[in-house]
């Protein structure tokens, strides 16, 4: 549904010249959420602006529902445009309109009749759940209300396509699942294929089919959600899921570890349970056949699509020689581990 | 007081307003357009032209540097080749249009300039004409900022129009001039003192008005 072809985009601001994006290959298939995700400044949304081509690109090829965007004139890109919704991080919306005729701004551009607008509408407000507020102007609003109306206007022209640049990011944790359930349901109804993206893991892991990173202007790691999270490829995708999925040691345990093995100090390791071996008795496993007392300073399990993984922080009292058969024992249930560090005995108990 | 003098007042009043609302409607219809294309051919703009930016920046600023009573005086030929005389009320109304022009110009253009950036962004995706966006998006959102600005120029142009009216132009200012200064009419003087200040409190009140029903809601 959208392809990106050999994508680039240059910026040149008085004499400097940046690369926002350097040659971005991109299948979107029909039906699907895709995400796309990457720190401050990655070129996430010179790349979403590229989907529509609010931002054209320097070289390349942009194709949605068949049509190669950069090779139409510029009616026909309007009415190609029509077709492809949009939905923002700080919604605009409208302030000299109430919700209903906000929603109904694209269906004015497109010449529909007041009885055609309102025959559109009803059912839009009942999808986002607005019937309620159809009267209201934006001020009575709530930030996950303006975005639902953000995302009714933005269905109204029944595009294929839906781009979402941050549409989340203004919104706090609870709000920004229930836009993410509509956007899984505007899916699910509607069949409209979702291009979003997004700074946060957590988005990721709640909506999308599939995923791909942008570091620096490159499309690196793109993979299917689950596999994404169970076989991360790259250490960004690692990073990317592990400040995700976790937190950093408490810091009242991390200024005493050291780096480095001392006397009287025990290991302390992340394991990384990616392969579905959450769900195994990994820990106590380990207790039993090595004879170690585990202290858990850190956990976290969660399920993305089927898949149960987690990160854990623990800190190991045993026999030294035991560590390292411990270690390669772990590797051969599929879970990664890495020693980041040694606690002195004083600051933690093992029971 | 007289029949004779309130009749004089009364005409003079009239005088004013016709000079006034018609110099306010000229100066709109031109100004209005003016501003939106200051704006929008601005560089990064719907209609980015900066060569017709620059330029008709650069007569905005040239028109309102010039004091009225001289583009007045200065626009006498105009004025006579377009109304045929270059006194009375009719002859008034086209130096006070043109003056009133570069302001309205500017109050749009900046008013506009208050509008999110991101709304002309989210009309584009959805496929909008240049023309849609200006009379869809900008004047709508910018109406309550245009019209505080439009109220602002009426109320200008009352004081303008009186100094029209002293150099033949008719209204409350020739009658001032005429019977309170010549005179020493020192009644006449201070009924249209008394007239204008109702005047420009009414228009302010009803722009107030005007401006908060357009800002409803936000
Ligand atoms: N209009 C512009 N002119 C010049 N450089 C730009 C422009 N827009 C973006 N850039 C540059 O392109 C790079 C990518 O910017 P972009 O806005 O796409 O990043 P982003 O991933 O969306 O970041 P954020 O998460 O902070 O929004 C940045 O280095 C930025 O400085
Ligand atoms: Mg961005």
């Amino acid at each position: 549904m959208i392809t990106f072809r050999h994508v680039c985009k240059n910026y040149t601001t008085s004499g400097s010249s940046v690369l926002a994006l350097s040659d971005i290959n991109l299948h979107v298939n029909a039906g699907e959420i895709f995400g796309i995700i990457g720190k401050s400044g990655a070129g996430k949304s010179t790349l979403i602006r590229c989907a529509n081509l609010l931002e054209k690109p320097t070289s390349g090829e942009i194709i949605v529902a068949g049509q190669d965007l950069t090779r139409l004139s510029s009616s026909d890109l309007r009415q190609a445009r029509q077709k492809i919704g949009m939905i923002f991080q700080h919604f605009n919306l409208l302030s000299s309109r109430n919700v209903y005729d906000n929603i109904a701004l694209p269906l004015e551009l497109t010449g529909h009749s007041r009885k055609d607008i309102a025959a559109i509408i009803g059912p839009l407000l009942e999808l986002t759940g607005l019937a309620d507020k159809k009267n209201n102007y934006l001020s009575e609003l709530s930030g996950g209300q303006k975005q639902r109306v953000a995302i009714a206007r933005a269905l109204a022209n029944k595009p294929h396509v839906l781009l979402s640049d941050e549409a989340t990011s203004a919104l706090d944790p609870e709000t920004t699942l229930s836009i993410l359930q509509l956007l899984k349901n505007v899916r699910d109804t509607l069949n409209v294929t979702i291009l979003l993206i997004t700074h946060e893991m957590s988005v990721i892991k709640t909506v999308s089919d599939r995923v791909a990173i942008l570091q620096n202007g490159v499309l690196i790691e793109e993979n299917e959600v689950g596999e994404f999270f169970t076989h991360p490829k790259t250490a960004i995708a690692k990073n990317f899921i592990a400040s995700s999925l976790l937190q950093h040691m408490p810091a009242a345990i991390e200024e005493h570890v050291f780096t480095e093995e001392q006397p009287h100090t025990h290991p302390v390791l992340r394991l990384w349970f990616l392969q579905g071996t959450a769900t195994q008795p990994v820990i106590s496993e380990l207790s039993h056949q090595f004879d170690f007392s585990i202290n858990i300073l850190q956990a976290n399990v969660e399920y993305i699509k089927k898949h149960a993984m987690g990160i854990m922080i623990v800190a190991i009292k045993g026999e030294k020689l035991k560590i390292q058969p411990a270690i390669t024992y772990l590797k051969q249930l599929g879970v990664e581990v890495e020693v980041i560090g040694y606690v002195p005995d004083n600051i933690i108990t093992f029971t | 007081m007289s029949q004779t003098t309130l009749l004089l007042l009364l005409n003079a009043t009239v005088e004013t307003f016709y000079m006034v609302i018609f110099a306010s409607i000229f100066a709109t219809l031109v100004g209005l357009p003016l501003g939106v294309i200051l704006y929008t051919s601005r560089k990064n703009n719907i209609l980015e032209h900066p060569y017709l930016h620059q330029l008709l920046a650069a007569l905005v600023n040239m028109t309102r540097s010039i004091p009225f009573i001289i583009l007045m005086v200065a626009m006498i030929p105009i004025t006579r080749w377009i109304v045929g005389t270059s006194i009375g009320t009719n002859a008034a109304i086209v130096p006070l249009s043109v003056a009133a022009i570069p302001f309205i110009a500017r109050i749009v253009e900046n008013a506009i300039l208050e509008v999110d950036r991101g709304l002309i962004e989210a009309a584009t995706a959805m496929g909008a004409t240049a023309w849609q966006i200006i009379s869809k998006i900008l004047i709508p959102e910018a109406l309550p900022g245009i019209t505080n600005g439009l109220t602002l120029t009426i109320i200008s142009l009352v004081g303008y129009s009186a100094m029209a009216g002293a150099v033949g132009g008719g209204g409350l200012g020739d009658l001032a001039i005429r019977y309170g200064y010549q005179r020493f009419d020192v009644k006449i003087m201070l009924m249209t003192i008394v007239i204008m200040i109702v005047l420009v409190q009414v228009t302010q009140w009803l722009g107030d008005k005007l401006a908060k029903q357009f800002s409803k809601g936000r």
